[in-house]
């Protein structure tokens, strides 16, 4: 993947923390942030997940006139693309870090580009052979300032993980 | 508000509630915000029929979401330069989570100081469902 424009949207701000719960008004209230240290708001520590709004193939949005895997009336029997869920359904997400060179705020427009990292597997005992991927995204403003590095490690089981 | 260092002691916690009775629409709502569109967090027919999950179950970023906001109540806004975790267990509709970050260093380098610590996340039934790690800087 890569992303040429991820704009940091105030309202897409505030979506997100009301997503995870978070009513701090340094997320959704202008003149509060104006009289705080970082002097506007900003954007909750794991809103750069939410590139994937930007990503023109995300594999995890259903897109108009292409099959997708999640049920309608009834189940469907498309098969998940890369990057879908657990067991019948692909992938779980393993592990995620960011290291903040500075924190978002509304106006930035961030270019995402992605590497793979490492891969390496794991008998489990719940789930069958685990296969772990990693890849790591730049994010850089408009200025061409590394802002925010993250690293994501994937997962795939061999069938759902069971439950205790 | 930022912490200070001279106030900081290695074995320091804060805690928080991150929430009670997860519900099914707060998944929606991640789902919407963070554009993870996968059906196994919001589609029960999928889950349970194909995938073979007992229900849907949180995105996992929806938990380091919701245990961000417990750090960034501790460590003020603005304030993180390091915040990473591993998704240790599933959380599932009902569960009721609670968060804990304890200092574990307190540093200086190059003028700046630094708090170190460590995260975890556990589930009514004290199963940790994250686990990890965040530095961030302090006055």
């Amino acid at each position: 993947m890569s992303v040429k424009s991820f704009p940091i949207e105030f309202s897409h701000i505030m979506m997100f923390a009301r997503a995870v719960g978070d009513d701090n008004p340094i997320y959704h209230d202008p003149d509060y942030a104006k009289a705080t240290e970082v002097g506007s708001v900003i954007a909750p520590p794991t809103f750069p997940q939410a590139v994937a709004q930007f990503d023109s193939d995300y594999p995890l949005r259903p897109k108009p006139g292409k099959p997708w895997f999640g049920s309608g009336g009834s189940p469907t029997g498309v098969k998940p693309g890369q990057g879908g869920g657990g067991g019948n359904g692909g992938g779980l997400h393993a592990e995620q870090h960011f290291e903040y060179h500075r924190h978002l705020k509304p106006g930035d427009v961030l270019t995402a580009t992605v590497k793979p990292g490492a891969t390496w597997e794991k008998e489990g005992k719940r789930s069958g052979k685990l296969i772990f991927s990693e890849s790591i995204t730049e994010y850089r403003d408009q200025a061409g300032e590394l802002v925010i590095t993250a690293r994501g490690v994937g997962v795939r089981t061999e069938r759902p993980v069971e439950q205790a | 508000m930022a912490l200070k260092a001279s106030d900081l002691k290695v074995g320091d916690t804060h805690s928080e509630r991150l929430v009670e009775d997860l519900k099914r629409t707060q998944l929606v709502m991640y789902a919407g915000a963070s554009g993870d569109y996968n059906p196994l967090h919001t589609d029960e027919i999928f889950t349970t029929k194909v995938a073979g999950y007992p229900a849907v179950f949180a995105h996992g970023m929806l938990t380091m979401g919701m245990t961000g906001r417990m750090l960034t109540n501790y460590v003020g806004d603005g304030r993180l330069t390091k915040y990473g975790v591993r998704f240790t267990s599933q959380v599932w509709p009902g569960d009721t989570l609670d968060s804990t970050a304890t200092v574990e260093k307190v540093s200086e380098e190059g003028g700046v100081k630094l708090v170190d610590l460590s995260v975890a996340t556990v589930n009514q039934n004290s199963v940790v469902v994250l686990s990890g790690y965040a530095q961030a800087r302090v006055d």
